[in-house]
């Protein structure tokens, strides 16, 4: 018991070291994009004013905000200001991106969530069925579909499903997260869940031809496995052996590729909510980019840079759950 | 006395060949095992001996249909007097026909020990399957283990117990005992036999010769993938005078306590096999008929053999 609970502070503390140090990476890396990049933080705020300033006002400005020190003390200025919690304010929204964030984030987790549960299941389930008819015709048919899905740009299949089912069939709504001139408060779990319904579905097809394609390689190899032949020499149906072998041993590789997806799935998220005008924080990070909205950027690429790395962390911590080899390695 | 048994499995001009790409997209097919013999009684255990490659794993694979697609099999199997057809092999395999793999590498390496001896069978086999273990000196902890926590003797052990915990009536051992101590590797042999006293029949297929002549009833000699002499293991014992092939006769020299004493050459790859006897480019007795035409099979002092000049 005592070894376990060890092992588990243990593994909390390597993992909290690596993420520090890679938020820390980030916020350099970013940093220095950021100086080295045309965008005026000032004249944007000043943009985002929407009134004239007089020179001496923005000589002002410049002065309080500590534009003309040097890089590397304006870095350390930002970093405290960080570590204290504040990420400054949206030069484009006027709040605090704290809480934009916070905000925009739990659209975007609802959308990223179902769309990655829809593509974790769905593209399992199809790389088992390709896995088993393997050079069948089921097999021949799933394989192009998926070739297809994952060659095809996803912002265009997404305009293509507006078309389809926003315009032509009206089964769903053309955009946003909830109806248009409804108060927010007003606003009913089943709307939002048929706001978010086509823009998930769309994010999902991005990654589920990759992991059932993947699935179904692994499930090929596990079926040329010499404990598979033995398996069949011992009286074993092919379902019987998907289930006692195959199962057991394509799941680590696909629960593997399934948290790497994070990052592809945030970068989808952009585009789909682009596409969907999802006021999610991907939908943030295009306008941030696009209006040089330096303090809510350089917030959100913190905050992803964190996402992604706790989704690998958590597939590693997971292949010492499923695999005992790994486990017993760990103990 | 076998002559009287039971014939439970009848091998006839089994071929197998594997379809492979030569040169580009051409194709060719690789005969692997050639007009094969074999005949097993139960109450016996038939020992096949010969060279790495000679087909005798695969021999074991063609019996219980688990060749790789691009496999083809020619010839006839009987199994109690009847065809052997796929369908017949699926229902056999794994209730009245048992396999005994080479290696650790056939058992599931996610799945604990215990579960995976039981196999899928409906009741479990645990109370059975424990008692094996015991038989084998397998810890009772072995049952909570994961193959790759396993000695390569406990592997062995495993894998022999798993066919034990079946009903079969014929069991085809791919070298069961490698890896095991004297004393396991001769546990094992003993189950065997007792189940072959029983009226079952074992394949054992195998390195250890003296053990096969220790404990076969009968052993067949492969070579490039056909039976060149089936014999009496007693014959073995008596020594070359007693055996009807020059080349079992030639194995039995190599032998290290008879002289271990190498013949030059190497046995045929699959791909070049001599048109005749495929034992011809090494024979030191073979003549113009061997080089042009397979010897048929002849019965001479109660043995098989393939051989135009076996005596």
């Amino acid at each position: 018991m005592k070894g376990t609970l060890g092992r588990i502070v243990r593994i909390f503390v390597t993992c909290s070291i690596k993420i520090i140090s890679l938020l820390f990476a980030v916020s350099i890396i970013s940093f220095v994009l950021v100086t080295v990049s045309p965008i005026d933080p000032v004249q944007q705020y000043i943009l985002g004013l929407g009134t004239a300033i007089s020179p001496e006002k923005r000589a002002q400005i410049e002065d309080y905000w500590g534009v003309n020190e040097p890089p590397v003390e304006r870095y350390f200025t930002w970093l405290t200001e960080l570590l204290r919690g504040n990420l400054g304010e949206s030069a484009i929204y006027r709040r605090p991106v704290a809480d934009i964030i916070g905000e925009r984030f739990v659209n975007s987790f609802a959308l990223m969530f179902c769309a990655w549960l829809f593509s974790g299941v769905i593209g399992f389930a199809l790389g088992c069925i390709m896995g088993m008819y393997r050079g069948k015709l089921p097999d021949k048919i799933l394989k192009k579909v998926c070739y297809i899905l994952s060659s095809v740009p996803m912002f265009w299949l997404g305009l293509l499903f507006l078309l389809i089912f926003a315009v032509w069939l009206r089964w769903f709504p053309i955009g946003f997260s909830s109806p248009v001139g409804v108060l927010s408060e007003n606003v009913t779990l089943w709307q939002k869940i048929h706001h978010l319904i086509l823009p998930a579905f769309t994010l999902s097809l991005m990654s589920f031809a990759n992991i059932a394609l993947h699935t179904r390689q692994k499930l090929v190899d596990v079926m040329n496995s010499e404990y598979v032949l033995f398996a069949k020499a011992r009286g074993e149906g092919q379902w019987t052996i998907l289930r006692r072998h195959g199962l057991r041993n394509i799941l680590l590789p696909a629960l593997t590729l399934q948290f790497a997806s994070f990052a592809e799935l945030f970068g989808g998220s952009v585009m789909a909510e682009n596409v969907f005008s999802y006021p999610g924080l991907g939908s943030a990070v295009s306008a941030a980019g696009l209006q040089g909205d330096v303090p809510l950027l350089l917030g959100v690429t913190l905050f992803s840079a964190m996402f992604v790395c706790v989704g690998n962390m958590i597939a590693n911590l997971l292949y010492g759950v499923v695999d005992p080899q790994i486990r017993e390695v760990g103990e | 006395m076998e002559q009287k048994k039971e014939t439970l499995l009848e091998i006839h001009d089994l071929s197998v060949s594997f379809r492979m790409y030569d040169h580009g997209l051409e194709q060719k097919d690789l005969k692997a095992i050639s007009d094969l013999h074999l005949t097993v009684h139960s109450g016996e255990i038939v020992a096949i001996a010969g060279s790495s490659g000679s087909g005798k794993s695969l021999l074991a694979s063609a019996i219980l249909d688990i060749l790789p697609d691009n496999a083809t099999v020619q010839g006839h199997m009987h199994y109690k007097g009847q065809e052997l057809t796929r369908e017949r092999q699926k229902q056999l395999r794994g209730t009245k026909i048992a396999l005994v793999p080479q290696s650790v590498a056939y058992l599931d390496p996610l799945m604990k020990i215990g579960p995976q001896a039981d196999g899928h069978y409906k009741p479990k086999p645990t109370e059975k399957r424990r008692k094996l273990f015991e038989r084998f000196q397998l810890p009772e902890h072995t049952e909570k283990l994961y193959p790759f926590q396993l000695s390569g003797g406990m592997a062995r052990r495993v894998l022999v117990s798993t066919a034990l915990i079946t009903d079969a009536e014929l069991i085809i051992a791919d070298e069961p005992t490698p890896g095991m101590s004297l004393e396991q590797a001769l546990e094992a042999l003993r189950m065997f036999r007792e189940m072959a006293d029983e009226g079952k029949a074992v394949i054992l297929i195998t390195h250890d010769m003296d053990l096969a002549f220790e404990f076969a009833d009968r052993v067949a000699v492969f070579y490039a993938g056909t039976t060149v002499e089936t014999a009496l293991a007693s014959d073995f014992k008596t020594g070359p005078e007693a055996l009807r092939h020059p080349y079992s006769k030639a194995l039995w020299k190599a032998l290290p306590q008879n002289g271990f004493e190498p013949i030059p050459g190497f046995q045929p790859y699959a791909g070049s096999l001599p048109k005749g006897c495929l034992f011809a480019p090494r024979c030191p007795y073979k003549t113009e008929q061997c080089e042009k035409q397979v010897p048929p099979v002849r019965e001479i002092r109660g043995g098989e053999v393939r051989c135009y000049h076996g005596a």
